[in-house]
Formats: C-alpha cells, structure tokens, sequence
C-alpha cells in the first residue's frame, strides 16, 4: 500500500460551513506522515470574562446568554447556578422543574437544527437544506414543524427562545399558564409521528465507519438522565463534584486556537450526545432506548459520526421528559411565587448543565454583589483537543484516498461534533486558584 | 429598484452570538414562503454554497477587528443594500461593554500573558465601518420585524422602524408600569418594535434597541433614582447595550 501514499497532501478550509462560528481546518502531511492537522478557532474574540467582571450579579445571566444564541438557555441556567450557588440561594421545586423543561426544549431545538439542518445536507449529497425545500419539502416542513413545538415551549417559559427573559437569579419573573404548558404537552405528544419518520430518515443514511476511542465526560445524576447539577462523571472512572471541573477540564492554550485545549485522564477527551448516551444509558426513558436499538446505537460506540445519531435519541428523551415534566407541573399546579432572595452578597460558586454539545460551566466570585472574577468553560473548548485527535487519525489512515473525499470526510467530522465556536473562543480566566 | 427576478440574498456574522441569525432560521418556521421569494446565495451557518453576487446584505455582529474592514468594503461594493441586523450590528451590543476598560487590560483579563496573540479591537456598529442603508435592532431581532422588513425591501423601499419609546407599546399591552413594583426600566428612553416583550415577562426594558431621537436621559436617571438605585446600578443598567450610544450622545449634548 505504501507505493500509493502521496507524498503531500495539503488541506485547508477557510471558514467551514454549516458550523457555529468561524473555524478552519489546516491539514498538512509529508512522506505519509501528518506534520499539520489543526482545527484553528478564528472567531473575533469577545472578552466575555472581561465584560462580566464588576457587574451587578443581577446582571450576569442575561449577560452570558449573549454568549451564544444556540445555547442560550443553558448559558442562562448555569449562569443562574453559579450566582445562587456562590449567594447561597436554594431555589424551589417548581423552578428547578422549569429550568430543566426548558434545557429539553433548548436540547430538542438545537438538535433538530444539527440533524436536519447542518448534518443531513452532507449525507443527502446537497450543499445546504435550502434546495431540500423544493426536493422534498416534507423533510424541511418536518424540521421545522418539530422546532416550532421545542422554540414554543422556550417561548412560553422564557418569553423567548434566543436569550430567555423571565429567567432570573432565584426563579421566575413570569410563569407560563397551565393553558400553555397542557397545549404545548399534548403537541409533544403529536411529535411522535415526526420523530418516527426522522428515524426512518437517518436509519437509511450511511455514516462514515471511522472509529477512535478516548474519554467520555458527562454529568451524572442519581435515577435522571441528568442535564442540570449532579456531578462530573468520566468513562474511565472516577467522579468529580461540580466546583471541582478544573481538575476534570485542565485548559491549557494553544497556538493556532482562540480557544483554549481541555484533558482529563487521556490527552483528550469527548463531551455532549454520545459521551451523554454512554455514561447515562440506563437513565435514558424506554421510548428512546428502542430508537437507540432501531437506529443500532449501541452505549459502547466510538465513532464520532454517530454524536448525530445520538442527538436523535437524546431528541426523543427530551421529548418524553418535557411531557413528564409538564404533567408533574399540572399536577401541582402552577403557583406564583417570588424569586427566593440572596443570604449573602457575596461567594463564590460553580454551575454546570448539559448544553446540547457537551457539559458547560460558570465559575463567579462576587464580592458585594459585584462579579470580581469570571469564568466559564464551553463543551466545544472540551472537545476542541478531542477532534483534532479524531482528525489526525483520520488524515493518517486516509493517506491514498482522493483528496476532496478526505476534505468532506475532515468537514463532516467537525461538524459532528456540533461546534458551537462563538462560544468556545476566549472563555478562560487563568487567574483562578 | 430591486430586479425583478428573484432577489439574491447574503448573511454576514462578525463578532457576535449568530441569534440573529438563528432567530432568521426560525422565522422560516411560520414563514417557509419567504425561500420562495428570494435567493439565498451566502449563509456560512446553514449552507456551503457561496456567491459573491447577491443584492441584499444582512450584516450581523460588530465590527471589532481592523481585518473586518476589507470584507465589509467588498460587501458595501457588491450590494444595493446593506442592513445591520441586530443590536451588535447596530449598536455593538453587550460586545460594547468592553469599550469602556482600557483594550490591554481587557485582553490580560482573558488571555493573559498571551494578550497581543490576538487581534482585537474595540466592537463598533458596521456603520463605524462602511455606510448602512437600514437597521433591523434587537438582541436578538423581533422576527416579525424581519418579515416586514424584508417584504419592505422586495418592494425596493427601506424598511421603517419605529422612533417612539417602548413605553407606547408597553401600554398597549395593557402591562403594569414596573416602576410601580420598584423595577428599573429603559422604556421612556427606548425605541419601540419588540412588543414590549421584556417588560411583559416581567423584566425592565434593557436597551437593546438603542435610543429614540432625543431621549430625556437625565431625566430617566433621577426616576431610578428615585426609585431607590445607586449610581453605580443606574450606570450599569444604561450601559449594558448602550456603551457606544451614550458615548455619542455625551459628545453630541454636552461636547466631548
């Protein structure tokens, strides 16, 4: 075989499409062997930290919202969680079961962009999902018609999807009706056809067969397949409390990145649907374990393609959650209550939740009700040191392959990951303990 | 004039979140016909295919890097229009905060001893750029607002966006005033268009739609004074989207 290795092989994609953000694949290799192969993070720096700092805690979860327009919701709540946790506030039952309501529409609705939208083009043959509109309307009318239900039930909670508003340190500063919850559950439930024809859809569509083990990371929790607190659990043993993620995470900076690199117990390792998938398998609802079994996601899957795959189990999970959800709210009834006020003005706490691509957390010390010092650590940054690692074995065992072919085959890789690169960029404090 | 055939559309981001952008995908969901009537031929997000030919531009995010310049002059060149969409774009956003801390300590907060590695300036409206035809404000942007908008300019119009304060929707929707629960509110200074969705939640408007000509500024601060907040919580309430805008209005009122 070594006869028809090129003896060079140059890769570099400006800007890659259908992405979050501004990114870039380099790749260069010289008598078979890979001497380059970054993924280089070129997004303008935003100095989120910077900004937080001497802010009114008040301020700090509409703020880190900003950072991203994806995730929104779940930079709100672990912002959220961090000032509570650093002002010793406990917050009720009720706003703990609406936070999480939220993260699984915020979860269905970014998933169903991701397969739909940003995947599916590339396994149908089309640049974009546009021309699917006229080709097979259907399909884009399905995607659509699902996250309408998800970005609706954002609405109702948050006054909107994109950078929630009545999400506020303590509770809510609104609550939905009863009215909205059941009309919003009972279309949930109208889902299932939808979510049966997006099986179909991907269980016909053939994925790339590369494979890698590493790490896994997720937050665990006891009898949930957890989106919010708990704790840091990895695969290859071994859990963390919350305020200690700096041993799991680890950054450290990168040249070619503006983002910084995260490890663990290997030199990298994997956050979000498929590290999610595989820690918390046996929490996953019976619905979505028998799409995982029709989809032929097995919990012990190393292949980075599949992160796509288990976004739609994760979809139908969050479905069957919000449903939950909805009728144990219902059941209470929905009452209103007052935000739960601060003990203390100043602390120093750690939020984390589960965004759609990878476990996230917030790290603020307030003093006098001012945000001193901020940090926060994106999934994407986590996975960053992770795809380079997929990407450098994937050049490497495509060393005879046509070149486009290796390109598309780099491209999809990244975009499995679900990168959301605004976020990823500039998101560190070093100067924590 | 537009041309008459189908007119070709392209999405910018520069610094920003991509919300805007997102909140465009999303107005698709009550709105698909909107693909039947245009083309679109530029939108790094969703789509892989790129054409420099394209008669609107819709530009998100601040422009906040000197490298930013050249893009947005070739932009400026190709388009008939060119729109600033949302509050980055327009104002500069939350990313304006940083405007007010000297540059190099706002760097070493985030990247410490490797500040200069990275090319960073203050974040500024697209127009500090290049000239802009039209603004659609929000962080993120009213998706009803875009509708209209890009229906007022398939007719070869520039859309109109409303100069009255926030106040007059708010009372359209018959909310209580949220000074009257002591909560702090930009609305008599603010630019209405978002239906008063802040205030309706229960959250005081934060400005993220820029001020109405001639805002009564002072005035609006001694109401929150009033209502019990410190200068330093007034200052930091004015200046979460409006960094940049209070800065020219000090130069234009009061003189640098």
């Amino acid at each position: 075989m070594a006869a028809s290795h090129r003896q060079r092989l140059e890769i570099d994609v400006h800007h890659i499409t259908r992405v979050e953000g501004h990114g870039n694949i380099v790749v260069n290799t010289q008598n078979g062997k890979v001497i380059k192969c970054e993924l280089q993070i070129v997004e303008a720096p935003r100095f989120f930290e910077a900004i937080l700092r001497n802010q009114p805690y008040q301020n700090a979860s509409h703020l880190s919202s900003r950072i991203c327009g994806i995730c929104a919701v779940t930079h709100a709540t672990t912002s959220l969680r961090a000032t509570e946790i650093a002002l010793g506030i406990e917050p009720t039952e009720q706003t703990v079961l609406l936070r999480k309501l939220n993260l699984c529409a915020e979860m269905i609705d970014s998933h169903i962009l991701h397969v739909y939208m940003l995947v599916a083009p590339d396994l149908l043959g089309i640049g974009s999902v546009f021309p699917l509109a006229k080709s097979a309307p259907e399909v884009v009318h399905r995607a659509l018609r699902m996250k309408k239900v998800a970005g609706d039930l954002s609405a109702a909670i948050g006054g909107r999807h994109t950078h929630p508003i009545a999400m506020t340190v303590g509770g809510f500063t609104h609550l939905p009706t009863n009215g909205e919850l059941s009309s919003i559950g009972e279309r949930l439930e109208g889902m299932s056809k939808d979510l049966e024809e997006t099986v179909n859809l991907f269980k016909d569509l053939s994925f790339p067969t590369f494979e890698r083990e590493t790490e896994y990371i997720a937050l665990q929790a006891d009898n949930e397949y957890c989106l919010l607190d708990g704790h840091i659990s990895s695969s290859d043993g071994g859990t963390w409390p919350i305020e200690r993620y700096q041993d799991v995470t680890n950054e450290m900076m990168v040249d070619h990145s503006t983002a910084k690199h995260a490890q663990n117990l290997r030199s990298s390792y994997m956050v979000g649907a498929l590290s999610r998938f595989r820690l918390n398998y046996k929490d996953l609802h019976p619905e979505a374990k028998s799409v995982a079994q029709e989809l032929d996601l097995s919990p012990d899957c190393i292949n980075p393609y599949k992160i796509t795959i288990a976004q739609i189990v994760e979809i139908v999970q969050c479905a069957e959650e919000a449903i939950s959800i909805i009728e144990q709210l219902l059941e209470n009834g929905l009452y209103p209550e007052d935000p739960v006020s601060p003990s203390r003005l100043s602390g120093e706490g750690v939020g984390a939740c589960e965004a759609p691509r990878g476990t996230l957390y917030h790290h603020y010390v307030i003093e006098d009700g001012l945000i001193v010092d901020a940090n926060c650590i994106t999934p994407t940054a986590q996975n960053l040191a992770n795809i380079e690692a997929d990407m450098k074995e994937l050049v490497a065992s495509r060393m005879d392959q046509p070149l486009d072919e290796t390109r598309l085959a780099l491209e999809m890789l990244v975009r499995a990951y679900d990168p959301c690169i605004s976020c990823s960029t500039h998101m560190l404090d070093i100067r924590f303990i | 004039m537009i041309s008459t055939k189908k007119p070709k559309v392209a999405f910018f981001d520069f610094a920003g979140c991509e919300g805007c952008q997102l909140t465009v995908i999303d107005t698709l969901q009550s709105h698909p016909e909107l693909l039947e009537a245009v083309e679109i031929v530029q939108f790094r997000e969703a789509m892989s295919e790129r054409d420099e030919d394209f008669e609107i531009a819709f530009v998100e995010g601040s422009y906040s890097r000197p490298s930013d310049k050249q893009r947005l002059n070739q932009i400026r060149e190709q388009a008939k229009f060119v729109i600033a969409l949302g509050a980055c774009a327009h104002i500069g956003g939350v990313n304006a905060l940083r405007n007010a801390k000297p540059m190099q300590e706002v760097r070493r907060t985030v990247y410490d001893h490797r500040a200069d590695h990275y090319e960073a300036g203050k974040a500024l409206p697209i127009a500090a750029a290049i000239p802009v035809d039209a603004f659609i404000p929000g962080c993120p942007i009213d998706r009803h607002e875009f509708i209209r908008a890009v229906k007022t300019l398939l007719q070869g119009f520039l859309p109109e966006i409303p100069d009255y304060p926030l106040c007059v929707e708010c009372k359209l929707r018959e909310n209580d005033c949220l000074y009257n629960r002591n909560e702090p509110c930009l609305g008599p200074i603010i630019r209405a268009g978002c239906s008063a969705l802040c205030t309706t939640f229960g959250v005081g408007c934060e400005g993220c739609r820029g001020l109405i000509p001639n805002p009564n500024i002072e005035s609006l601060k001694e109401v929150m004074a009033e209502h019990g907040l410190s200068q330093s919580m007034i200052e930091a309430k004015l200046s979460l989207f409006m960094t940049n805008e209070l800065k020219d209005f000090e130069v234009v009122y009061h003189g640098s």
